[in-house]
């Protein structure tokens, strides 16, 4: 199924620039376009093949690798090869392995912000429903669905770096400095979980809300349980199930690329690494980077599965 | 010659904003407390104060790290494939030509000085053959001898297109016109070196024979295109990865989009370099992907100066104005902004109705929309930017665009409308880039201005990325009833030819990629282009620039917004700056220092 | 009849004091109202009644005449799940041996579910949590209330579940609850509740999400159990069949009051409330002809923020207009006694009631 969808989101990579009539070795050439260099990057890209032909070549070359020539010069591309950009003169596998951490430490970090801040917002907004804390906290919520990151992010830049110089929020390779990366981290995590914390803190006070009325809540109540057991131990084993949905396509989606917080950030990760191709008409790294966001997605919605089992027994004789 | 751009060097200049209108009126006078060219508290050098001047020169110390910051990487590293104006001048780092621009501020330093060479050419008296001798003592990164063949080979990589694309192809335009060499990679010599237009007798001298006179051959060779390369480290299109270095520094790592670092190249000997001073141990450039993000940092003091040099953005460029007025310069920028009128859209080619446009124009209103006196530059009187020889600057105004006619003369534009048999005035279309902002704002305030002389016109925004097709195509111009294109250019390198020719000679008028939008079909214009190739006396050709940039003026075909400015900054650290006409206003890298190596 | 009501539940007018009751259970002019946007919700409306120990309460009405709430009530369960604001609001009293639950300490409430008071719910499917086997979820309401370790916990569950007739119990205790059959859910649903042995036991509709057939196992079961250890048991229920052989006493509600109640028996054969009838007109016999056996009650259950005036059920009451100056719809009846401890609310005359009973109504049935 994996192939299939992969295949798929492929083929239309290469034939949309077709439909389009769009020139793709002028393109790569850019606007000093020299009819021989276009020739020249054409052939190397196999551009005169049939897209059946360009689709099983780049996936050939994920496992034995690719040889590119034309115009007398002659480009080794490694297994596994993920295409190669002509525009940087890159393999493309070794700029995801070397993006890919950053954007994973990324989305991680953040969930693990947006899960803690989001559920607990929710849960409360749903105990008090009504109250002015709920209100308080929802409007915060649609707040940080609304505002876009690049605003956040600009005002959490200039409040904390700039303004009160707490952090420097500048990248740090992890394997650089442990607390460097920390600091350089902290506030993209802030930024972006500040996004996602309002969408879960909404998701679950609703699911909350909806489970509260549930006949088995009723249930634990009748036995004499503790308030507060009933939430945790029943109400939130239940309300984790759309969350866990949710969870698992955000992450999927976010090493993709959180493209904007990466920008916003100076964030070497896959986002950035596809923004700037996409500035300049770098086609194969965008191909790589959709790859791998598949693939994330794919797995993440794997693991999502295996969760749901492990959460809901009804799921694991299904 | 047969020089053929389809664009200037590309450069991406920022948006101005309004914001800043409202701190001109500061920044005009110059005169607060961190603004005084005695340098401040904080060892800013003071406004204006590395503008076509050197500052702070005494101050520059032996070692150090030289940050550099930019939102954006080169085109490529590789010498014969960079094209943006910030790669040429960082390229001096790690590479040497046999000439090359004078690290000298302002107008002096658009004149040409040896390098790699004893001296300037020996040209001969017909003008088409060019000699140079090698100095002693020039080395590769691996302590080798840089020879003559390393420096043919270097410039025949340029005819090697088909792998090495991007950078500017003057010297193959120049030296093989009819196009019959294939590049090194297809040659079939066992040395490699088969061009015949350029000779090596022996390890140090060069002969360059040109089938024609240029007599901006020189300034052609200056260019970064021009530099040696070693055939055995020569790694074809991945060159620009790792340039094997023959300047004073070398590549110790570079990430595509991430870092680049320089350090010292241990085999580069200062005797041997009558231009590069070496001053840091180290030059680092951090790339970012917030333009704000990186303003703010350099603000801040984190890095040195912005790679880029296209202006702050402009929420950085008040908070500088505000708070760094010192560390900052407000160069010219070689550009010029323009409206332009194509003579092949009714009734455009009438020049009375093209005079009409420009006395009618508010140049006072236009250069608002462009940012105003500092963000945006000084009303641009003529076509030929202040940089280049044989310029005047606002000194030459025909039509009083900066004098009596600043805010438009609406009687004068309706005796030319009379005169153009339509005074009633017209209606036209101003085609602009829909992602410049700034020309938008541009072409509205033309809108409003001719609206007062009856000349009514529909804005047309259409996609930028898209130039070449759209306004470089004089059909689809026609078409499109674009009776006003709004456009800027800059010189690849400072001369009429290496600006002008493009826009004004009939005989660059192309069906694509056009650059000449007014369709200028001038005998005499072209004439004195052909002229200035064979004079070899600089006055002479700067007379003819001069003459030729008249001619331009009196037809009429373009409106000028704007000698175009830059507000750059420079940190506190830096010593030994200065702004240079060579690279279009940009400080000069090659000789920055720091004041203190720590 | 009279036999069983000396010795089964005293079922009387409310004292109006608050002095402690001599019943197990009693319940005094019981108010449950829920404000929304609309208006008040008057569930329950001065409800009373008593029950004592090792006997049957069956409380019957229409949905929406309060009768679980009532039970709710009872429970405490009332207000739960309603967050925020608006809250229920109750009044009047409740007892529980000799304790006044309403204006008891909450957390002493929530110690008497679940070990002196338990509920089986209608549908158990819903009412079992999905996530936790059916050991797990007994295990946690025993130890709510018993201070054992988990193992002392699942045996006294297997235990549980081998009371209630479940075969290979100590298998089953690892089942979730949806690999169990509804019956076997529902049998499940009352080992859970009888695990701590809870004096009162109150059964909210507890077969009707059942077959029939085992709707009547499970009713066998509660009786039994209700014997084993004699509990005071709260059937609540729209079928007065359900409750026909198990309950002693009988009470209607109609529009979140009591419009009949007395013994099982006097209120199956000598009913004084045309809504009562209409009750039994509705019961499924099995020794009619299909067609014959239902006389259901026309017309909808009433709103609870606007009852009609008079008699609540005055609207759908075919006998409305016997009783004359339109007093129905003008005054509210007050219950009466009609008979040994059987009380009706009724603006007929007991010889109108008993002509058209006898004349009417009991030769359709």
């Amino acid at each position: 199924m994996l192939v299939v969808i992969v295949m798929v989101v492929f083929s239309i990579f290469f034939l949309i620039p077709k439909w389009a009539g769009v020139d793709i070795a002028a393109s790569f050439v850019g606007k000093q376009a020299d009819p021989a260099s276009i020739k020249a990057v054409g052939e190397k890209l196999g551009l005169g093949d049939p897209i059946y032909a360009q689709v099983w070549e780049f996936f050939r070359g994920i496992f034995v690798g690719r040889t590119y020539s034309g115009g007398g010069d002659v480009t080794e591309c490694a297994a596994p090869c993920f295409g190669y950009s002509f525009r940087s003169e890159q393999a493309i596998w070794p700029v995801l392995t070397d993006r890919f951490p950053v954007t994973l430490g990324l989305a991680l970090g953040a969930a693990v912000l947006w899960l803690i801040f989001g559920l607990a917002a929710g849960v409360l907004s749903a105990l008090k429903r009504g109250t002015l804390w709920d209100r308080g906290a929802m409007i915060v919520a649609l707040a940080g669905v609304s505002l876009p990151i690049y605003f956040t992010g600009l005002l959490s830049l200039a409040a904390f770096s700039y303004g009160l110089g707490w952090l420097d929020a500048q990248y740090v390779p992890l394997s650089d400095s442990f607390t460097g990366w920390l600091g350089g981290m902290i506030l993209p995590w802030i930024t972006l979980a500040f996004l996602y914390a309002a969408m879960y803190a909404r998701i679950t006070r609703a699911t909350m809300m909806e489970i509260l009325g549930e006949d088995y809540i009723r249930t634990a109540r009748a036995k004499g349980l503790r308030e507060g057991v009933v939430i945790r131990k029943h109400a939130m084993r239940s309300t984790m199930t759309p969350i866990l949905t949710m969870l698992g396509m955000d992450l999927g989606a976010l090493i993709g690329g959180a493209i904007l917080t990466e920008t916003t950030f100076s964030l070497p990760g896959l986002g950035q690494a596809v923004l700037n191709a996409i500035k300049n008409q770098d086609l194969p790294v965008i191909l790589g980077v959709t790859l791998i966001t598949s693939l994330a997605v794919l797995i993440a919605n794997l693991v999502v599965d295996v969760l749901y089992a492990v959460i809901d027994p009804r799921v694991r004789l299904a | 010659m047969t020089t053929q751009r389809t664009s200037g060097r590309r450069k991406q200049v920022l948006a101005a904003a309004a914001v800043v209108a409202a701190l001109l009126t500061t920044a005009a006078c110059g005169g607060d407390s961190d603004g005084g060219n005695g340098g401040s508290k904080n060892g800013a050098a003071g406004f204006d104060a590395a503008n076509n001047k050197v500052a702070q020169a005494d101050q520059a110390k032996k070692g150090g790290e030289l940050k550099f910051a930019s939102a954006q990487d080169a085109d490529s590293w590789d010498t014969t494939r960079g094209y943006y104006g910030f790669m040429w001048n960082f390229s001096r780092y790690y590479s040497r030509q046999l000439v090359t621009n004078a690290t000298e501020p302002g107008k002096a330093g658009a004149g040409v000085v040896p390098d790699l060479a004893t001296a300037t050419a020996k040209v001969s008296d017909d003008g088409k053959t060019y000699t140079y001798t090698l100095r002693d003592g020039i080395t590769w990164e691996d302590g080798k001898p840089i020879t003559s063949k390393d420096v043919k080979y270097g410039i025949e990589r340029v005819w090697a297109q088909d792998v090495l694309s991007g950078g500017p192809t003057y010297l193959k335009e120049v030296l093989d016109p009819e196009a019959t060499y294939q590049g090194p990679y297809k040659d079939k010599s066992a040395d490699k070196l088969g061009l015949k237009a350029i000779e090596t007798p022996d390890d140090k001298t060069i002969v360059f024979k040109l089938p024609k006179a240029n007599s901006d051959f020189e300034e052609m060779l200056a260019l970064t295109s021009a530099s040696p390369v070693r055939q055995d480290k020569d790694t074809k299109s991945k060159y620009g990865l790792h340039p094997f270095s023959s300047g004073p520094y070398k590549f110790q790592s570079y990430s595509p989009g991430k870092d680049l670092v320089l350090v010292r190249n241990t085999e580069w000997k200062q005797d041997s370099d009558p231009v590069r001073k070496a001053y840091p141990d180290k030059i680092s450039i951090k790339f970012f992907s917030n333009a704000n993000d990186l303003d703010s940092r350099l603000i801040a003091g984190d890095y040195d100066l912005d790679l880029a040099q296209t202006s702050l953005s402009p929420q950085g460029r008040s908070t500088a104005l505000k708070e760094h007025k010192g560390n900052l310069d407000n160069p010219v920028s070689g550009y010029v902004r323009y409206a332009v009128f194509p003579q092949s859209v009714k009734p455009f080619d009438n020049e009375h109705c093209r005079k009409a446009v420009i006395y009618g124009a508010d140049h006072v209103s236009l250069q608002t929309a462009r940012g105003g006196p500092v963000a945006g530059g000084d009303i641009g009187t003529n076509m030929l930017p202040p940089g280049v020889p044989g310029a005047e600057g606002q000194k030459y105004d025909p039509y009083g665009i900066a004098g009596e006619n600043k805010t438009g003369n609406v009687a004068k534009a309706k005796e030319e409308l009379k005169a153009c048999g339509k005074p009633e005035g017209f209606k036209t279309t101003i085609a602009v880039r829909n992602n410049k902002p700034v020309e938008v704002a541009t072409a509205e305030s033309l809108q409003a201005s001719l609206k007062k002389v009856g000349i009514t016109v529909d804005i047309d925004q259409y996609d930028g990325s898209q130039t070449a097709g759209i306004i470089g195509s004089p059909a689809n111009v026609k078409k499109k009833n674009y009776g006003i294109i709004i456009m800027g250019w800059g010189p690849d390198f400072p001369s009429v030819q290496g600006y002008g020719q493009p826009l004004w000679d009939s005989r660059f008028i192309l069906e694509s990629g056009n650059n000449n939008y007014a369709l200028i079909k001038d005998k005499s214009i072209d004439g004195l282009f052909d002229e200035y190739a064979k004079t070899l006396d600089d006055a002479d050709k700067a007379k003819i620039a001069t003459e030729i940039n008249h001619k331009v003026s009196e037809g009429g075909y373009y409106l000028p917004f704007v000698f175009e400015k830059f507000l750059n900054f420079r940190s506190s650290r830096l010593a030994n700056v200065y702004t240079s006409d060579g690279y279009s206003g940009m400080y000069d890298f090659v000789n920055l220092g720091l004041k203190s190596t720590k | 009849m009279t036999e069983l009501s000396k010795s089964g539940a005293a079922v009387g007018e409310p004292t109006g004091t608050s002095s402690a009751p001599t019943a197990f259970l009693e319940v005094r002019d019981l108010k449950v109202h829920f404000p929304t946007d609309d208006g008040l919700v008057k569930s329950v409306d001065g409800l009373s009644f008593q029950l004592e120990k090792g006997k049957t309460l069956g409380i019957v009405g229409e949905s929406g005449s309060g009768k679980s709430v009532t039970s709710l009530g009872i429970m405490g369960l009332h207000t739960a799940g309603q967050y925020g604001k608006r809250k229920a609001q109750i009044s009047g009293e409740i007892w529980l041996d000799g304790t006044e639950l309403l204006s008891a300490d909450p957390d002493h409430v929530r110690k008497l579910r679940g070990r002196e008071m338990a509920m089986i719910f209608q549908d158990p499917l819903s009412a079992l949590h999905p996530y936790y086997t059916i050991g797990q979820q007994i295990v946690e309401a025993y130890r709510i209330h018993h201070p054992v370790d988990k193992k002392t916990a699942k045996r006294r569950a297997v235990e549980m579940l081998d009371r209630v007739g479940i075969p290979q119990p100590d298998k089953r205790v690892d089942n979730y609850p949806h690999e169990f059959s509804g019956g076997m859910r529902q049998r499940a649903m009352i080992a859970m509740s009888l695990v701590n042995n809870p004096e009162l036991l109150i059964a909210d509709e507890p077969t009707t999400a059942l077959d029939v057939t085992v709707q009547a196992q499970i009713l066998d079961l509660i009786r039994d159990l209700q014997k084993e250890f004699g509990s005071a048991v709260i059937i609540i229920t729209h079928d007065l069949g359900v409750v026909a052989e198990l309950a002693d006493d009988l009470l209607v509600m109609y529009g979140g009051r009591c419009v009949e109640r007395g013994p099982a028996e006097k209120v199956f054969y000598e009913p004084r409330h045309p809504y009562t009838w209409g009750l039994l007109g509705s019961m499924p016999r099995l020794d009619r002809e299909q067609q014959e056996r239902l006389i259901p009650v026309k017309g909808s259950p009433p709103s609870l923020i606007n009852l009609p005036s008079g008699c609540a059920f005055n609207p759908r009451c075919p006998y409305a207009d016997v009783p004359k100056d339109d007093v129905t719809r003008t005054v509210r009846p007050d219950l009466t006694e009609v008979g040994s401890k059987h009380w009706a609310a009724c603006h007929m005359s007991q010889e109108q009631r008993e002509r058209i009973w006898t004349e009417e109504i009991a030769p359709k049935l």
